[in-house]
């Protein structure tokens, strides 16, 4: 049967049994259109209808949280009347079809998330997985996705603050963009989506609806890729950051004002979406006429006026009193606006084209209705192989030449070829840019700074989910410890292959498992995440690769933050944290040196975590240098340190095993004076003089020589 | 004394350079494009960003907005303007300084703090600094290679302010990120006071951001509208 031979549920992504629930919502058999709105809002995408039952394992209650998962983005509190907003998306698919405007729609769509909540974005970062570089396509995909972030980010005016990246085989044909974003706002301008007040208009802001993306989010995002799926490039949204930017300043504008009542952005699934939530999440109803939405095409159905995924729109809902000084504003902004509904009694959403009724749906079923699966589970039947395969330990090597592999590796070496195509000053806020651990922004005419990281790690969370993904949130809160910031509040997001396969449905409910305990170790709410399956291409599912976003707060901030840049002749280099437990799965040495991902990462006690974080968090005040140990264990980090400084060290008795070991929860401090004040255990290693990386009986290299193979790691494969 | 920092849609510095012109004291007013009335502007900024998109070519579209002919005709009076990166651009564009910015050599977007060496302190952008100074401030441009066809003209004529170059202040091609033409960063007009400059000086203003490089060219301009007031 070809494709247009099936019925219509299924073109649109339905299953059977979902085709059977809309017409016990409605019934009756659905209209068109109201199909059309059923499968992009019951897709996976739209629903979590695979990982809904997981997700309760999170908590966000902690005091300072004011608005938790479920709306836009995460919102908490900085005290003085200050908000931070913070959000996380996945942009993973249309990046594999179409690089650039997936990359950019992805930016586009998560700032959109921010100032719908009444907040000026300030920062985005953008986690990235690819496939290896040597290979043409994934470097096509690489510059292209970097390129469209930096297209889009620069031009709509918000500064793209850093990031991480990892290479491995399983993403080449299944690309990760991920992309967090962090916006600032004032008590009173919190602003949030649920409608109220009948007769209340609904005015959608912005872009002209054309018929890009239709099926965008229900299609291309909800299933599997298969060969040719280049074909899917028409779903792909196409961004517009002028636009956007205008959008931006005009709802800025419009809250200051205090003219909206409700606002939502229009993402997966346009019109539908966005009327029906805005609608259901304040109990009402509301009659919407197609007519009247300002189109790019004049000769669109109904069902692509409501399905069309186009960007940089927004659907606010004023009082009949401030419509007229809305639409004024929107025209003094230079964006468009048309009145294209009412608020009603409810429940029902009803969407009327030519005087038609086209779709008569209850407005909160398409979000509470939605199919809600317990998947079948299954512990990956290979994963006591792997653990019984546990790397060995490098004892009597040469740290001189492994370092000049290591550093080579393009997740190693140096990543300003990413970060130097994103504006990451605007504003004038960034203290610690991209290239350290974490990035600090100060608020100006405060004495606050936020600081975030954005971690994953998809070779531990496929060896052992669980203690993966604990690892990652314990890694990025003490990214944003060693800035001088409290680990504060945690956005996820969850990329996995086919929640259909009981091995993935087993990685995301550990992986999800090892996130909660983490963050209830450390007390730190999750105010928010994305969920993205069905990243399988060819029957290959990604390694599993959780992310995690890590805001942290600091008041005061540190004036003089430690950066990897500060170390000066004969400062002493101390190690604060736990002893090294021979922790060589998952790690940089055996997957860059021995080319294998094996073995069981070790563990991380809560207490352990809290003490080195806090240790970290408190130094931060006084050491001009101080840098986590993660990817490539002390040799790494030390190496980083040397040439961002351009001074050498020398390194007393410490042999290959231990410079190479990846024990999490241990930071680098350099200290002018030969005394460290910490409460945590440390030990003296050695001391910053010369131009030599000096590990003594492990080997020697020359700065210069260190600098050029990091510095090249990207460069030379992309050239 | 007021400066007007000129706002068209898809500006995004404005804010920016309004922070670096209070921290010396200059007083400023943030102009829409549509704004057609200038009176009250003893100096005028372009600021940096997106104007209208940079749709079609970097200032193509800005210099059609209602506020340029204004801002020729103050410049013509000897107003001092001074156009900031997306700023240089519309300058460029608008026929208000000689030259144009094309798309950077290695076609990539750049945003890394560069080495400038000042070449000429007679202009409403170096009066303030020292010939021969070396500064390290930020560039954040895609299309910032400057190249004109009257290039001898313009360093015969000595209208070269800014030099890209490296850290001990030697042009060589290592410094020169863009490649711009000659190492050009900056220029000014024959009148000497009309500048613009593709690096951000507002961007270098604190120490906490890393440089205070900048505000030597912030503080020159703040000096040559008190002098053009005066």
């Amino acid at each position: 049967m070809t494709a247009k031979e099936q019925p219509a549920h299924i073109q649109l992504g339905m299953t059977d049994g979902e085709y059977q629930r809309v017409i016990d919502v409605l019934g009756r058999e659905p209209l068109a259109a109201e199909l059309a709105m059923y499968s992009v809002m019951w897709s996976e995408h739209c629903s979590y209808k695979s990982s809904r039952t997981h997700l309760g394992r999170f908590t966000s209650e902690q005091p300072w949280v004011v608005v938790g998962p479920g709306e836009n983005a995460g919102v908490v509190d900085l005290g003085d009347g200050w908000l931070a907003a913070l959000r996380i998306e996945s942009h993973n698919h249309p990046s594999f079809v179409e690089p650039y405007q997936g990359a950019a729609t992805g930016v586009g769509g998560i700032l959109r998330d921010i100032f719908t909540m009444g907040a000026r974005p300030v920062g985005v970062w953008d986690p990235l997985r690819f496939g290896p570089l040597d290979e043409p396509h994934n470097r096509y995909l690489f510059e292209g996705v970097v390129s469209g972030i930096a297209g889009y980010g620069n031009a709509v005016g918000v500064p793209t603050l850093g990031g991480e990246v990892e290479f491995a085989d399983r993403f080449a044909k299944n690309p990760l963009v991920n992309v967090m974003a962090l916006g600032l706002l004032k008590k009173e301008q919190l602003v949030l989506s649920a409608a109220s007040g009948v007769g209340n208009k609904a005015i959608l802001l912005g872009n002209a609806t054309g018929r890009d993306g239709i099926g965008g989010a229900s299609i291309l995002a909800s299933a599997s890729f298969e060969e040719g799926d280049e074909e899917k490039r028409p779903n792909v949204q196409v961004g517009d950051p002028f636009e956007e930017k205008k959008l931006i300043e005009a709802c800025l504008d419009l809250y200051e004002r205090g003219l909206v009542v409700a606002i939502q952005d229009l993402g997966a699934a346009g019109i539908s979406c966005a009327t029906s939530e805005v609608a259901g999440n304040g109990g009402m109803g509301m009659d919407v006429d197609l007519n009247r939405v300002h189109v790019r095409e004049h000769d669109m159905t109904p069902g692509e006026i409501l399905m069309s995924e186009s960007q940089e729109r927004m659907l606010a809902i004023v009082t009949p009193e401030n419509e007229a000084e809305v639409l004024q504003l929107a025209d003094r902004w230079e964006i468009e606006a048309s009145t294209i509904g009412e608020v009603t009694e409810g429940p029902q959403l009803r969407v009327f084209a030519d005087g038609e009724l086209v779709a008569e749906v209850p407005a909160a079923s398409l979000a509470d209705d939605a199919p809600k699966y317990q998947r079948p589970m299954e512990r990956p039947t290979d994963l006591d192989d792997l653990w019984a395969d546990m790397p060995p330990t490098p004892v009597g090597e040469n740290v001189a030449n492994l370092l000049r592999r290591l550093l080579d590796d393009p997740a190693l070496g140096d990543r300003s070829w990413i970060s130097d195509q994103y504006d990451h000053m605007l504003f004038l806020n960034t203290v610690i840019e991209p290239g350290h651990n974490g990035s600090l922004m100060r608020i100006k005419g405060t004495t606050k700074g936020l600081a975030v990281s954005t971690d994953g790690d998809s070779f531990r969370t496929w060896l052992d989910p669980r203690r993966g993904a604990a690892r990652i949130v314990f890694e990025a809160a003490l990214n944003v410890a060693v800035t001088g910031a409290r680990p504060y509040a945690v956005v996820d997001n969850l990329n996995f292959g086919n929640p259909e396969n009981p091995e993935v449905m087993w990685q995301l409910s550990e992986s999800i498992e090892g996130m909660a305990l983490a963050c209830d170790e450390l007390d730190l709410p999750v105010v928010g995440g994305n969920v993205s399956l069905y990243n399988q291409t060819d029957g290959v599912d990604i390694y599993p690769a959780p992310v995690v976003g890590m805001l942290g707060f600091c008041d005061p901030m540190p004036l003089t933050p430690p950066r990897l840049d500060r170390a000066e002749e004969g400062m002493t280099i101390w190690v604060i944290g736990p002893e090294v437990e021979n922790d060589f799965a998952g790690s940089a040495y055996d997957r860059v040196v021995n080319g294998a991902v094996r073995g069981r990462p070790t563990d991380v006690e809560g207490d352990v975590a809290r003490r080195s974080i806090a240790a970290a968090a408190s130094l931060a005040y006084t050491v001009p240098v101080l840098h986590d140990v993660s990817a490539g264990g002390l040799a790494v980090a030390l190496a980083e340190i040397a040439i961002k400084s351009d001074i050498g060290f020398i390194i007393d008795g410490l042999g290959s095993a231990e410079l190479l070991d990846e024990t999490p929860l241990r930071v680098i401090a350099l200290t002018p004076e030969d005394e460290l004040t910490t409460g945590e255990p440390h030990r003296r290693i050695g001391t910053m003089t010369g131009s030599l990386l000096d590990f003594g009986d492990a080997g020697s290299i020359s700065i210069a020589e260190a600098r050029a193979v990091w510095a090249n790691a990207i460069p030379r494969r992309m050239h | 004394m007021s400066i007007a920092v000129v706002v068209f849609p898809g500006t995004n510095c404005e804010h920016d350079i309004v922070h670096a012109l209070s921290l010396v004291g200059a007083d400023t007013d943030l102009v829409w494009h549509t704004d057609a009335n200038l009176a009250g502007a003893d100096g005028v900024i372009l600021p940096g960003g997106f104007a209208h998109g940079d749709y079609l070519r970097t200032g193509a579209i800005a210099r059609f907005s209602p506020v340029m002919s204004e801002v020729a005709r103050l410049a013509d009076s000897g107003v001092p303007v001074l156009g900031i990166c997306n700023g240089f651009q519309i300058l460029c564009e608008a026929g208000l300084l000689p030259g144009a910015l094309v798309a950077n050599a290695d076609l990539k977007f750049i945003c890394r703090p560069i080495h400038l060496r000042v070449e000429s302190t007679d202009s409403v952008l170096t009066r303030a600094a020292d010939v021969g100074q070396v500064l390290q401030v930020p560039l954040n441009s895609f299309e910032g290679n400057f190249v004109a066809d009257d290039i001898n003209r313009i360093e015969t004529g000595d209208d070269v302010v800014l030099r890209y170059c490296d850290s001990s202040g030697d042009v060589t091609s290592s410094g020169n990120p863009n490649g711009s033409t000659n190492a050009i960063a900056g220029i000014t007009n024959g009148a000497r006071n009309v500048a613009g400059l593709m690096p951000h000086p507002e961007r270098a203003s604190e120490a906490i951001l890393g440089s205070t490089d900048g505000m030597v060219l912030v503080e020159s301009f703040v000096e040559s509208v008190r002098m053009a007031t005066v």
